[in-house]
């Protein structure tokens, strides 16, 4: 377990624990309700993260098949 | 007989001859058929899961839940997202794992990892029981797409039978391999459709994003957040939660998993396909504008056909019907090839293991019929939206996570015996309260809403889990005790 996986739990928290208190309409962000903005955000983050996790992990390094 | 079915039609009849033609002369082994020989790149890897994603659900369902319930379809997002960064971690084991063992399967999967050939039978069993209700969608959505497009000339129950015909002349024609041409455009089709629906209608319509949200606040305001019961915050979080978990649990997904040539794609994967959830978005702009524009709408399952037909020629209606059409035909034959060949492979085989080929590969095309012939009924008879339906699925799938999950650890805690019962009773739970039609309200009324408006996948989930743990320590002791007289590791 490297300790930069954990920033993988970092949208979950945003997204399940988030919800309660993201649930509104305003600010509206881009055109977009606050809630939906809010989802559509840590999308492109889950994508920031994983590249990040990808280039630190060792794993990705060289062409070896595992 | 007008523009758009005509051009449905056509597509239909050249999917089939693709499908005819990609077969002949193509003589492959059982490994070579179902996935490829193992020799999948990154990027095709990408784009077979990306593409398997994404079916005519994400055209009429989520429109139509979006329609409907409004922000409660925000959900299939967030688990998009969510489900696809566990890619990195959980997908890389099962490919090894089945590189190593030569494994084609999904139930081929839990029989050597627990190496049990009835927990084998039972994956098999639940994986069919889950593909049910998605392939019950596809007919519906074949029935609603063919019943709109013929401007009503067609009855939705003759459009479902020409829909099943379809799938079943398309499935035997092709199988497996014949799909990849016509997947690829299918999913070049859907993308262009979705941003182009997602993007010209609200901006025809109200001039921007921002505009067609406003539009939306004047109508019906409650559309743009969760409710505070019903599709509630714990509703969403709970239905996320589980269906994060089920993300890469279908029995069509396996195959192209096991056909990778290496792990790296997947790790890949879980940067790339995020972003590419992000379609969605799109797709809940089609329906955020027809609740502004078709208020007299009842059903929105039909939201995306009508305010299609209401803005465009008919020849783009029809091609939007098409491209509905390829987004049926891919992942049905999907699911009703991997179920059948888990049946026939994992189910048959070890109850008969004289069977023949010939008998072998004629008994998976009977079962092929058979299983649409259900799905078929499901969709005629039932007054469920498609969201209901794909909640159902992912509810049932959901229940193979935990024994798969932690059956990939160095040493798993779980046995055969609790991951069957756990997974038998988390099914079990799901299929009565979808069957008798209860809810949490009603099971528990003097409970918070917040605990009644809970997915009844996660308390299935929860009662699998627990069932799991406490079969396999009690069943454990007895089970070493038979090992005891075996040589130690």
């Amino acid at each position: 377990m490297k300790p930069y996986y954990l920033l993988a739990v970092l949208p979950f928290i945003a997204i399940l624990g988030g919800a309660a208190f993201v649930n509104k309409v305003e600010p509206y962000v881009l055109g977009l309700p606050f809630f939906l903005f809010w989802i559509i955000l840590w999308s492109v983050l889950c994508s920031i993260i994983m590249f990040t996790i990808y280039q630190l992990d060792p794993l990705n390094k060289g062409s070896e098949e595992d | 007989m007008n523009i758009s079915l005509l051009i449905i039609i056509v597509f239909l009849v050249l999917s089939i001859t693709l499908g005819l033609l990609a077969k002949r002369g193509k003589d492959m082994s059982m490994e070579q058929w179902a996935i490829g020989g193992r020799g999948f790149g990154g990027i095709f890897i990408f784009l077979l899961l990306a593409g398997e994603t994404y079916s005519v659900f994400t055209l009429l369902g989520t429109s139509g839940l979006a329609f409907n319930n409004g922000a409660a379809a925000f959900y299939l997002l967030a688990f998009t997202a969510l489900g696809t960064i566990t890619s990195y971690w959980i997908l890389p084991p099962i490919w090894k794992y089945a590189k190593e063992k030569n494994i084609v399967s999904q139930s081929q999967f839990f029989s050597v990892k627990y190496n049990s050939k009835g927990l084998g039978v039972f994956v098999a069993l639940i994986g069919v029981v889950a593909l049910i209700p998605y392939i019950t969608i596809l007919f519906k959505s074949m029935g609603i797409l063919v019943a709109t497009t013929s401007y009503g000339a067609i009855s939705p129950t003759v459009a479902i039978w020409i829909g099943m015909f379809a799938l079943l002349a398309y499935v035997m024609a092709s199988g497996i391999h014949g799909s990849a041409w016509t997947s690829v455009v299918k999913d070049i089709l859907i993308f262009f459709v979705i941003l182009f629906l997602g993007i010209y209608l609200p901006i025809h319509y109200h001039g921007s994003f921002h505009g067609l949200f406003q539009a939306v606040k004047e109508v019906k305001p409650e559309a743009l957040t969760l409710p505070s019961k019903g599709m509630s915050v714990s509703w969403f979080v709970s239905t996320v939660a589980i269906s994060a978990f089920a993300y890469f649990m279908w029995p069509h997904n396996a195959p192209t998993i096991y056909a990778s040539k290496s792990a790296k794609s997947f790790r890949l994967n879980a940067v790339l396909l995020p972003l590419y959830a992000i379609m969605v978005l799109f797709i809940y702009f089609v329906g955020f504008t027809a609740i502004v524009e078709l208020p007299g709408l009842k059903n929105g399952d039909f939201a995306l056909l009508e305010l299609s037909m209401k803005t465009f020629n008919p020849w783009f209606v029809g091609i939007i019907g098409a491209t509905g059409l390829l987004a049926t035909l891919v992942p049905g034959s999907m699911m009703l090839m991997s179920a059948a060949t888990m049946i026939t492979t994992n189910v048959i085989e070890p109850l008969k293991p004289t069977i023949s080929e010939k008998s072998k590969s004629l008994t998976a095309k009977g079962f092929v019929v058979l299983l649409s012939l259900v799905c078929a009924f499901f969709s005629m008879s039932g007054s469920e939206t498609l969201a209901t339906l794909y909640l159902t699925s992912f509810s049932l799938i959901t229940q193979m996570a935990p024994s798969l999950y932690l059956s990939l650890r160095k040493t798993n805690t779980v046995n055969k015996f609790g991951a069957g019962f756990g997974m038998f009773t988390g099914v079990a739970i799901v299929i009565y309260v979808t069957f008798s039609k209860t809810t949490m309200a009603q099971l528990f009324p003097s409970l918070p809403s917040v605990i009644q408006d809970l997915n009844i996948g996660i308390i299935a989930l929860f009662t699998n889990i627990i069932l799991m743990f406490v079969i396999s320590l009690a069943t454990r002791k007895s089970h070493s005790f038979q090992t005891n007289t075996a040589p130690t590791e």
